[in-house]
């Protein structure tokens, strides 16, 4: 960056050198952990490419939407973990907690209880946050590292979903009969309320990004330069029309002569897309994810500068029940279900999407969006050797050097920021 | 050693504003900060022994001593970290009780501690701000907080600091220093504790922290510099006070001092060379 006392009629003639020096920084910070999306972008592209020449099936739009719903699961979870993970705390029981929540729901729409969905919905959320909060108290009256607490609580709410799901008497598993929360997963918006929606979202980014560089302009502060700000908004305007496109093509499949209909986006994309905006909102707009900043950076400082350490660590640990809440949600919706025999490999890979993202362990460092890019990575190693019908211990060990691969890049990167001081 | 020769002199609740004749502030208003007779004990262990001292405003008062003198404990007192077993602080002539740290915040006392609370993650800004950030809207004004913190940073005259947006992390030990110090600034502060603010520091950086010590006491702020570097002190002190073995020994304008007698206060609580300056309010 060139001095800030940059006058603006200056700020058009440097606006190039501005873009070099921007680029420079991009690369400059690749070094110091603050790489963006530069490196994850390039693996994605690898990956994806992978697949398609092994599989030509891998880019359509049936597979591609079927990927999305996948990663749904695995982008809620990580975003669960993110909460803690940014203090340097950790939650090893998510998974659990989030498939406790979703049989909650199912078990009270159905059965016996035959409430109406948003009470079932609701009382679930409530359930994985009461949990959360149980966890964080015991964390912080105790002061019992949250890795024992959790891994006591992994333990613990596996044996409780177990028993809720035995004591319904229908031989371990559940299935989901109301209706909403079946289509939250396995319904599609129209193609026309998927070009509105996204439509929506593109123009609210959009006029966020240009009005707070408009009202920095006129307080004299630095701004990047516009090119780049257009750059930014044209490409997110690219990447969601393929997305709509993607969305929007017809995947029905050939039945009897006759082509079915399924076109437009599965609900529990929005879904994702609110869960993002609103952490996102929250992270970086308010004083309380300031301070979850804070904490996980230096928490003698936050302490010193007047910040209720406990009580938003406590906050975090209710937010990291409430995200796997909404993902359990939508993981019983996917299934249309649930049983007994829970995939242990629910919180790794709840981990493993927050940290691939781009997340550190170590506290401090990490946004929500690292979970959407994190999930849908985990999403397509899972998808694609599916697809190639590679074994599951083979898709084990591949997401075990991805997730590898990124914490020692986090590790370096902590390493780098270090040696630069 | 546990009566020094002082120390009966501190017992006396003597208005300690008669001593040394107080260099520079007129004797008819009160110094900002003064202790009397502060006494803390952990247990058997008497960590501060009657101690008195007053810190005028707009000053710089260099609190000098050898490790374990009671420097620490004694500005954890004034930082409201701990509270003193007995005496009293009076400020702006009030006695007054600062329990918490919020107390001593209220009264206007920051304290800058050696170990730099600052977060490496968060930038120039956000560390400057954290725990008391401006909002509009219910969200962070981020605009009001940039301008005010280039505006602290160009009073303070810290022109090291090239993008305020730019991680703590990145910034050398003299800046962030430089970016601790204004941070205790900014809330309109009117005693600034220094803790070993040099340790650690270049000879260029320590310069830079130095000048911008001087540029605070010029401002009217009144400056307790907890330091082991007596060229640091004999530089930017305009009174000294030296402690040892938990008692003030010694303290008056940096001019009654040298270093060889600073040397031999802190080391043996007592000097041959500046007898002077020993025996206060005699």
């Amino acid at each position: 960056m060139s001095s800030s006392e940059v006058p603006n009629d200056l700020q058009f003639k440097t606006s190039r050198d501005q873009v070099f020096t921007q680029v420079w920084t991009q690369l400059k910070g690749l070094r110091r952990g603050d790489s963006g999306m530069v490196p994850i972008v390039i693996g994605i592209v690898v990956l994806v490419a992978y697949f398609q020449i092994r599989n030509s099936l891998f880019l359509s739009a049936g597979n591609l939407v079927n990927l999305f719903v996948q990663a749904t699961t695995y982008v809620l979870l990580g975003m669960a973990e993110i909460w803690l993970l940014l203090l340097g705390d950790i939650d090893l029981s998510v998974g659990y907690v989030s498939v406790l929540g979703g049989a909650s729901a199912v078990i009270l729409t159905d059965t016996q209880f035959h409430w109406p969905w948003f009470l079932a919905i609701l009382t679930a959320v409530l359930v994985t946050t009461a949990i959360g909060a149980l966890h964080g108290a015991i964390t912080i009256l105790l002061r019992v590292p949250s890795f024992i607490v959790t891994l006591a609580g992994l333990l613990a709410w596996e044996g409780v979903l177990i028993y809720i799901v035995d004591a319904q008497g229908t031989g371990g598993t559940i299935a989901v009969h109301e209706k909403v929360l079946y289509d939250l997963v396995n319904t599609n918006a129209s193609p026309l309320v998927t070009w509105i929606f996204f439509a929506v979202c593109v123009a609210g980014a959009s006029f966020l990004i240009l009005t707070r560089d408009r009202a920095r302009r006129s307080s004299g502060l630095l701004v990047q330069p516009f090119v780049i700000t257009m750059i930014k908004i044209v490409t997110m305007a690219v990447v969601t029309i393929v997305l709509v496109l993607v969305f929007n093509a017809n995947r029905g499949v050939v039945f009897g002569g006759h082509r079915t209909t399924l076109e437009g986006m599965p609900w529990a994309i929005p879904v994702d897309v609110f869960m993002l905006a609103g952490g996102t909102f929250f992270l970086s707009r308010t004083k309380a994810g300031r301070y979850l900043y804070a904490i996980g950076g230096n928490v003698e400082a936050a302490r010193r500068a007047g910040v209720n350490v406990n009580r938003y660590r406590l906050m975090a640990f209710m937010l990291t029940g409430f995200t796997s809440g909404i993902a359990g949600l939508l993981y019983v919706s996917r299934l249309g279900g649930v049983s007994d025999n829970v995939d242990s490999t629910l919180v790794l890979y709840a981990v493993a999407a927050a940290v691939i993202g781009g997340t550190s362990l170590f506290g401090g460092r990490g946004k929500i969006i690292h979970a959407l890019i994190g999930g849908l990575i985990v999403a397509i190693i899972y998808n694609g050797m599916g697809l190639l019908s590679i074994t599951a211990s083979a898709e084990y060990i591949a997401i075990a050097v991805v997730l590898l691969a990124a914490v020692a890049v986090d590790s370096l990167a902590r390493r780098g920021s270090e040696v630069t001081r | 050693m546990t009566n020094t020769p002082e120390s009966p002199s501190s017992l006396t609740p003597s208005n300690g504003s008669t001593e040394h004749g107080v260099s520079g502030v007129s004797p008819s208003s009160a110094p900002l900060l003064q202790l009397r007779a502060i006494t803390k004990s952990f247990g058997a262990v008497q960590a501060l022994k009657h101690v008195d001292l007053e810190v005028p405003a707009g000053k710089v008062t260099a609190l000098i001593g050898d490790n374990g003198a009671g420097k620490s404990t004694l500005i954890k007192a004034i930082a409201g970290i701990y509270t003193p077993t007995s005496g009293e602080i009076l400020w702006n002539g009030n006695v007054v009780h600062i329990h918490s740290p919020h107390d001593a915040e209220q009264l206007g006392i920051a304290t800058v501690y050696q170990d730099l609370a600052l977060c490496d993650n968060l930038d120039v800004v956000e560390n400057m701000f954290l725990g008391h950030e401006d909002m509009r809207h219910r969200t962070l004004d981020e605009i009001k907080m940039e301008l005010a913190a280039k505006q602290v940073l160009a009073d303070l005259s810290v022109t090291t600091v090239k993008s305020v947006r730019q991680k703590v992390a990145s910034l050398s030990g003299g800046q962030r220093q430089s970016v601790a110090v204004a941070k205790a600034v900014m809330r309109e502060s009117k005693l600034v504790v220094l803790d070993e603010p040099t340790a650690a520091l270049g000879v260029s950086q320590t310069a830079q922290v130095l000048e911008l010590i001087h540029t605070l006491a010029g401002r009217g702020i009144a400056v307790l510099l907890i330091s082991h570097n007596l060229n640091d002190v004999f530089a930017v002190a305009d009174r000294i006070a030296v402690m040892h073995l938990g008692t003030l020994v010694s303290s008056g304008p940096v001019s009654d001092y040298d270093a060889s007698s600073a040397v031999d206060l802190i080391t043996t609580g007592e000097s041959a060379r500046s007898v002077s300056t020993m025996a206060p309010s005699s």
